[in-house]
């Protein structure tokens, strides 16, 4: 076990967590959308869990970052709050909040962090960005919701770790990157529907289709 | 050589190349060289030679014809080298040689025996009788280490390298041990071509000291820079300089397996290299026990889909793995695990064509050239408004006003310099008071630029600094792989805000939010490619931000350039009467005739191409562009005149 201190409280951890997984255990929230426990590497996309240590200058990933005895760490600095509240709006500028049609467990994921780090849910100064995609797309054995995806990439991971060939995965590039699934149709489908991808999002841009009837 | 076997079977192979080399020379044939390259090849050098084939043909002079890679001189293609020493004249290089001009200077030369002094640019070497390249700025002012070859030597023929001292120095390398070779590279303080000047010894040492049975060296091709085409270059003119590099590289680390990624929008690098990599292995250079040594190097040529980010090393693994390229978090480096779990390094392809000259020449000689903390020179594909663009070696610590005044021959068009982009759009626009940084990996970052791979993009007074930055954020916007946050959003928001500002719709507070969201995005971002994808829009607020200012508060664009933003009219009084030869050009029919027989511009119509500005006659010189719109004077077009007015059928 080795000790390292958080915002001036002392936690125990092991040798070879990362920083965000100590703190997790110990009770003490980082923002964060991306990491997902069974990941052997971390994926560090959603760019929210910064946090300041005595090892480094500037704000880094907690995901990133192993613990060391001894280490200090901040989570509430001046610095990492800029950062996180700045990739905060980005991601509300792109995710078109809708709490009276969303599907997902009030409060959600994001609602938590914008509480946490003190701002609304609204992108301001930043604008709400358009996208050219369809509102729902169809994904065989669910429905997607690009204007709900943050893109933080646990469905792909989970896919990933289940299905040896990935059928779900990113496709197109920048801010048209959306989360698409290889094959359609019902015959010679890549997935079993398991659903662990649909469980796993934060946002409800994933959400199962009704079983055919059977008529 | 304390290797005897590893000697002989060099001495041997050398021995055999020269007298390859030296038998066709022998033969007394005239050899015409004919640089075969890309860019080349798209100014016309495939008619050019079909055209010096048929007419050497016709007049019966056997000649042998040579294609040779690039000499850096785009600005000349297509660029025709006649070597023929029983002529009495030095080799003879002529530029702008399309099919028309090959066929009178063939004929000149080898029928009167003029060589047509008209599409000279220089003999090659010294002489009474031609006045020699060397009097150009151009040719003397540069200093070629990894460009030495090019355009000297046919790409395609291996021997032509090893007669000219190709591959000794793998074989010095292997004659030793690999740590002296580390040794050698990290005294002379090489550091890394792609952008980031890493110490290339240290990133060697480092993967010789990770712990595994298995290592790859992998030379990153992967040029994606918009104007930037120098690897491409290298690739197709001397390939095997890379090779041996490569080589060489793996030998030092321990590593056994080797790739080239090289996009596959380079159909011709891809091919020179493919058959560099056979004739290598078949001169048992590389493969199997090189050169009779315990030392195996498996060299495959991937082929990457052209995606810009792809050229970030951990992206570039992924993408050889088979998945979909988007970068990691670093640490692990791939020093450490990189493709297939196994320690890497990812060279560029001037890092690795500079091994050679370094390990022949030692790194004492290296250390003579450049700077204390970059030495070597610095390779870069100058373009934009420049007279003599293209390739362009130059000791690190030359001045960007001597790269561009002296060496590319400065501003066409008796205008005035702006700005340079360095480094693609990585880096950042500098303004004329920085003209005297010198060029090294040290200067330019502290200008707020980058040394970046290599593209330099000149800019002159017609230039929107605005619509520069909109371009390269664009561009990076695009080619985000779509991973982390801010490079994905954040430079859309920067697009959004720089799309307007061009449109005339810029908002006050935009500057401000642009400014925050910048430092943010570099800050924040997961990958090289995102913390410096906002350089353009900070260096370009930071140096011309009355321009930006300009835009939002008064409409108006500076340079004249934003298409929204300007209007185009002809100045009554200059206008002649009668003439009508805009007219025809305007491709809306915006153009009218006034009642005193003059001519118009309806602006409702006008869609601002410019043409009637070209179609004017200099005499005239009527038609004026002016930015905002509003200061073009309003004629109204006569009722019974032509076409209705735009939106009013």
């Amino acid at each position: 076990m080795i000790r390292i201190t958080v915002d001036g409280k002392e936690i125990q951890t092991e040798q070879g967590k990362t920083i965000l997984q100590a703190c997790l255990e110990n009770g003490i929230y980082i923002p964060n959308l991306c990491f997902l426990e069974t990941r052997e590497q971390p994926r560090a996309s959603c760019r929210l869990c910064f946090v300041e240590t005595s090892d480094a200058e500037r704000p880094v990933t907690a995901c990133t970052e192993t613990v060391r005895d001894g280490l200090d760490v901040r989570t509430n600095t001046e610095a990492v709050r800029r950062l996180q509240r700045t990739a905060f709006k980005l991601i509300m500028s792109a995710h078109h909040c809708t709490p009276k049609t969303c599907p997902v467990a009030k409060p959600c994921q994001l609602m938590r962090i914008a509480r946490h780090i003190q701002v609304g849910l609204n992108p301001r100064p930043l604008e709400t960005l358009e996208r050219d995609v369809q509102e729902e797309v169809d994904l065989t054995f669910f429905t997607y919701y690009p204007f709900r995806c943050v893109m933080c990439g646990k469905c792909v991971d989970v896919c990933r770790d289940r299905n040896e060939r990935n059928p779900l995965t990113f496709a197109k590039r920048g801010f048209d990157t959306v989360v698409t699934f290889f094959g359609s149709g019902a015959s010679n489908l890549p997935c079993d529907d398991c659903g662990a991808c649909v469980a796993v999002c934060p946002t409800g841009a994933l959400i199962p289709k009704p079983p055919p009837s059977e008529s | 050589m304390a290797n005897k076997t590893l000697e002989a079977r060099f001495r041997g192979l050398r021995r055999e190349a020269e007298r390859r080399v030296q038998e066709r020379q022998r033969e007394g044939v005239p050899t015409i060289s004919i640089v075969m390259s890309t860019c080349a090849l798209a100014s016309g050098a495939a008619e050019t030679r079909d055209a010096i084939k048929e007419t050497l043909e016709r007049i019966k002079v056997p000649a042998r014809i040579v294609p040779v890679g690039c000499m850096g001189h785009c600005y000349a293609e297509p660029l025709v080298v006649i070597d023929h020493p029983a002529s009495g004249f030095p080799p003879i290089c002529y530029h702008r040689i399309d099919a028309g001009i090959a066929r009178v200077v063939i004929r000149s030369f080898f029928e009167d025996g003029d060589p047509s002094f008209e599409y000279v640019l220089g003999a090659l070497e010294e002489n009474d009788l031609v006045p020699p390249v060397t009097q150009f700025p151009r040719f003397n002012l540069e200093e070629r280490v990894v460009m030495e070859l090019c355009g000297r030597i046919d790409p395609g023929d291996i021997q032509e390298y090893i007669a000219r001292g190709g591959y000794a120095a793998l074989a010095r390398a292997l004659d030793g041990e690999p740590e002296s070779v580390i040794d050698t590279i990290e005294r002379s303080g090489l550091r890394g071509r792609g952008g980031a000047g890493f110490p290339t010894g240290r990133k060697w040492r480092l993967a010789r000291s990770a712990r595994s049975e298995r290592k790859v060296v992998i030379c990153n091709a992967d040029e994606g820079d918009p104007g930037a085409y120098m690897d491409r270059t290298i690739l197709e003119s001397n390939p095997h300089q890379v090779l041996e590099g490569l080589a060489i590289a793996a030998y030092a680390v321990g590593a056994d397996e080797a790739l080239v990624y090289v996009r596959a929008e380079y159909p011709l690098a891809v091919k020179t290299v493919q058959k560099a990599v056979r004739d290598a292995e078949a001169c048992s250079l590389l493969g199997r026990g090189v050169l009779g040594t315990a030392f195996d190097l498996k060299v495959s040529v991937f082929q990457g889909s052209g995606a810009f980010v792809c050229g970030e090393e951990t992206a570039l693994i992924q993408s050889v793995e088979g998945r979909r390229g988007m970068p990691r978090h670093r640490p692990p480096y791939p020093v450490e695990k990189g493709l297939w779990g196994r320690p890497t390094v990812v060279n560029n392809v001037k890092t690795l064509a500079s091994v050679p000259p370094i390990v022949s020449k030692g790194a004492d000689w290296f250390r003579t050239i450049g700077t204390e903390n970059s030495p070597g020179t610095a390779i870069f594909s100058v373009v934009g408004n420049v007279k003599h663009p293209g390739l362009v070696e130059v000791p690190m610590g030359t001045s960007l006003r001597k790269l561009i005044f002296d060496v590319c021959g400065g501003i066409p068009g008796k205008k005035a310099f702006k700005a340079v982009q360095i480094g693609g759009p990585s880096g950042g626009c500098l303004p004329e008071r920085f003209l005297d940084t010198p060029i090294d990996f040290d200067s330019l970052a502290q200008a707020g630029a980058m040394m970046g791979s290599g593209g330099m993009v000149v800019m002159d007074q017609d230039s929107c600094m605005v619509d520069v930055a909109r371009y390269f954020v664009d561009f990076t916007q695009k080619e985000s792989c779509g991973k982390c946050t801010f490079c994905r959003i954040g430079t859309r928001h920067l697009l959004v805000m720089l799309d307007r500002i061009t449109k005339g719709e810029g908002r006050e507070e935009d500057l401000e939010i642009m400014e925050t969201l910048s430092h943010d995005i570099k800050a924040g971002s997961l990958c090289g490619l995102g913390k410096t994808a906002p350089n353009p829009v900070i260096t370009s607020l930071r140096y011309f931000r009355e321009e930006y200012e300009a835009h939002i508060r008064e409409r108006r664009c500076p340079a004249l350039k934003c298409r929204a933003l300007v209007a185009f009219y002809i100045d009554l009084e200059r206008c002649a009467r009668g003439c009508d030869a805009c007219v025809g050009c305007c491709p809306v029919e915006a153009i009218f005739t006034t009642k005193g027989r003059k001519k118009a511009i309806d602006q409702q119509r006008c869609v601002k191409c410019g043409e009637c500005m070209v179609a004017c006659p200099p005499e005239y010189n009527a038609v004026f562009k002016v930015s905002p719109p509003e200061r073009a004077p309003v004629i109204e077009r006569p009722p019974e005149n032509g076409p209705a007015p735009a939106g009013n059928p």
